[in-house]
């Protein structure tokens, strides 16, 4: 997502870093290029101008204190990244807790923005952090809404107060109230109500909405709102602030290639904060939304924060304390712990996504669309086709073992060769970075795996190399 | 009386606009979601109008903009197969439930697929609704290949020699091309049985640019031959959908405009582009 917000950027920025000297002239067609971004993006044009006087502002005034050369354009870089947060919402907020329990966190938002779904997710999320989470079903109108969320809620574990079947029967006002009562009763400390989707101009819906809320006093109002919305999102946003009002906000669908604009207009215009984004259809694919975060990806500085907190969940806790512990230690990294990582990593996800986090991710947009997931299964091949000891000690691959190794995971000779260098080279970098601050549970060697053209060529340097492969690998080692 | 009507009254009275009229315009066509290229196009178009018929002239450039190919939904000989396709919470189950009463009202004999089988209770959602309008729905099991339901459907439909044979199918995103494929694959296999003669894909008339991006892949993997535009009954206007219709050529086949099945027309050109304008 963001994508093509993001390479706009990044093309508007380096060209701001080519110059030696910044002039106000070339503030004003940076400006433009961001603004003709913004406006393809579905920001709406009044936040688009809002921003773009803004940051215009700004960087004149920042002008004259600044010395020439690139300081000049990571100022101005960073008076951009500085007002997309704060359009964002600041800090990121959490669901604030109810001093007497339960916690009432009502959603709403137009039909099709995922809230069922996302009910589920909340529950989950919240349940995962040791809470006691109650799903009502209060959407009736929707034919199977009801079904859907006691789907939702059993395969996350959560009871659903359904009393009603739904398809336009029961009273979704009493549903509310009653799950309410329920949850007291049965002493769940938090509450989700998922309401019937309804448009902005839809009046009996929307004074359905405002009775629900009367009626049971919600901690959080959460207005859910899909990702690709365009224009709309203003005029929406706002018809359901006035006619039910709301606390937060959680973005859905932002796994798809929306260029996200909705985010900026409904953040800027409603002055309500992004809190929760969901990225996938699976009901762990969810997350409180980091405005930092966020703005570093549009601004194509990565996202290794999101990144390494993916790695830590599908790094189980063992795994990592032994690798770390490892690494700590100064012991070699083998292909043993490589296999593990590679397939901790199938265990994370599309890599291509994954790699989508990574600073500079927005240059190299081609590659990481065309990254082969089955190089993953291919190299698992070649390492699983190799004993233990060679696992653990690759320096013994001779000749004959690396043609074994070829014929027993059907690739070339050369392919394990690859293999086997990119992964002295890290083994290498590894011993060289070990002071060096990476994240904790953060996999060492990450992207390792066929990606010449990402990884900088690290053995380079080297002046001459041994043609005999194992006497390469000890000179490698070394 | 809308922006677009005062600034007809105003070409009428004179042609002198002030910069800020044509910013007024400008927003108002950004805020309809045709997208800042038709935006600019517009304008500049605008511009050169002259008083006399100014509203027409106004509404035949908008027009230009639609696709050559035919607006009419396709029919085929025997059993007519539609298969309905989109990213997530457009509207698909309730499009599919509404065509199957459309046809149904006009006497002609339907047979739906479920053919989500992945989000929860699809599949009971679409099956409610046949109950409603009284056509039958051919199911598999929950999280089942999608393929083999719509195999199944088909068949069913050949059998039973119904008029119209059409294909519910699980959301998705259209940069997960995993599932890209599999629709495809969805498409494949129906076809060994009968050609599918529309491939209709449903747009939310809330979306914005990113439609684009949805009919251009949705078309590179199965052929997208028509566009159902939803939830045109919000204050969206659904612009997007004539960028599509510009750029790709892919023409609207349908508009939905409410919760019920009624709720749901064919395509009318002139009342599309009034409501973009209005």
């Amino acid at each position: 997502m963001f994508e093509s917000l993001t390479s706009r950027f990044s093309g508007a920025f380096s060209s701001l870093r080519s110059k030696g000297k910044i002039s106000t002239s070339d503030i004003e067609s940076t400006c433009q290029e961001i603004r003709q971004a913004l406006l393809e993006s579905d920001v709406a044009l009044s936040v688009v101008e809002n921003f773009i006087a803004d940051i215009r502002q700004k960087s004149l005034d920042a002008l004259p204190t600044l010395q020439s050369g690139t300081n000049q354009a990571n100022a101005i870089f960073e008076i951009v990244n500085a007002s997309l947060i704060e359009i964002l919402g600041g800090q990121a907020r959490r669901v604030r807790f109810a001093k007497n329990p339960p916690t009432v966190i009502m959603l709403a938002g137009l039909q099709g923005a995922g809230k069922t779904t996302l009910a589920g997710k909340l529950a989950k999320f919240y349940a995962d952090q040791g809470n006691t989470p109650l799903l009502v079903a209060s959407d009736l109108q929707r034919p199977n809404a009801v079904t859907q969320l006691q789907v939702v809620g059993e395969s996350v574990n959560v009871p659903v107060f359904a009393p009603e079947p739904g398809n336009g029967q029961g009273n979704p006002v009493k549903v509310a109230k009653d799950g309410i009562e329920f949850a007291k009763s049965k002493l769940y400390n938090m509450v989700i109500v998922d309401t019937a989707g309804r448009l902005g101009v839809d009046e009996d819906l929307m004074k359905q909405a405002s009775d629900i809320r009367d009626a049971i006093n919600p901690d959080e109002i959460l207005f859910v709102v899909d990702a690709m919305i365009g224009q709309d999102a203003v005029r929406t946003s706002q018809a359901f602030l006035d006619g039910v009002g709301f606390d937060g906000v959680v973005l859905t669908k932002l796994d798809g290639d929306a260029r996200g604009g909705a985010a900026l207009s409904i953040a800027s215009m409603t002055k309500r904060p992004i809190m929760f984004a969901s990225t996938g259809e699976k009901l762990h694919e969810f997350d409180i939304f980091y405005p930092e975060r966020m703005a570093s990806r549009i601004l194509g500085l990565g996202d290794v924060a999101t990144l390494a907190e993916q790695a830590k969940k599908a790094f189980d806790t063992d795994t990592s304390a032994k690798l770390e512990a490892k690494f700590a230690s100064g012991e070699d990294f083998t292909l043993e712990d490589f296999l593990e990582q590679l397939q901790a990593m199938s265990k994370m996800g599309n890599m291509s996504k994954l790699l989508g986090m990574l600073p500079g991710a927005g240059q190299m947009k081609k590659q990481i669309e065309n990254f082969d997931e089955g190089e993953i299964v291919r190299t698992k091949a070649i390492v699983q086709s190799m004993t233990p000891t060679e696992r653990r000690d690759p320096k013994v691959l001779n000749g004959s073992r690396r043609a074994r190794i070829a014929l027993g995971s059907g690739r070339k000779v050369s392919d394990v060769n690859n293999l086997v260098d990119r992964f002295t080279a890290a083994q290498k970098m590894m011993k060289q970075v070990r002071n060096g601050g990476m994240p904790a549970g953060m996999p060492p060697g990450m992207g390792m795996p066929a990606m010449p053209k990402l990884n900088a060529p690290v053995n380079k340097k080297k002046k001459s190399k041994s043609g005999n492969p194992a006497k390469r690998a000890q000179e490698e080692g070394q | 009386m809308g922006l677009f009507s005062k600034f007809i009254a105003k070409i009428k009275g004179t042609n002198d606009f002030s910069p800020a009229d044509w910013a007024d315009l400008e927003q108002e066509l950004l805020s309809s979601d045709v997208g800042p290229r038709l935006t600019q196009e517009f304008l500049e178009a605008a511009k050169k109008v002259k008083s006399e018929n100014a509203e027409e002239a106004l509404v035949e450039i908008m027009t230009k903009n639609l696709s050559s190919n035919s607006h009419e939904p396709i029919l085929g000989e025997a059993t007519t197969t539609i298969m309905v396709v989109g990213v997530n919470g457009t509207g698909k189950t309730t499009s599919v439930a509404k065509l199957a009463s459309y046809y149904k009202r006009s006497g002609k004999s339907v047979v739906l697929a479920a053919g989500d089988t992945f989000r929860a209770a699809a599949v009971d959602q679409l099956k409610t609704w046949g109950d409603r309008i009284g056509v039958a729905v051919v199911s598999g099991k929950e999280n089942g290949d999608p393929a083999s339901v719509a195999f199944d459907g088909a068949k069913s439909a050949q059998d039973s020699k119904s008029d119209i044979f059409i294909i519910d199918t699980a959301g998705r995103l259209h940069n997960k091309s995993d599932l890209m494929a599999e629709l495809s694959k969805v498409k494949r296999v129906v076809e060994k049985v009968s050609p599918i003669n529309e491939v209709l894909l449903v747009i939310d008339a809330t979306t914005g640019q990113n439609g684009l991006q949805q009919a251009k892949i949705f078309t590179e993997s199965v052929e997208v031959t028509g566009i159902v535009l939803t939830k045109l009954d919000g204050s969206a206007k659904g612009g997007v959908a004539l960028a599509i219709e510009a750029e790709l050529g892919i023409p609207i086949k349908w508009v939905g405009t409410g919760e019920s099945e009624g709720d749901f027309a064919p395509f009318e050109a002139q009342s599309y582009i009034k409501g973009l304008l209005a």
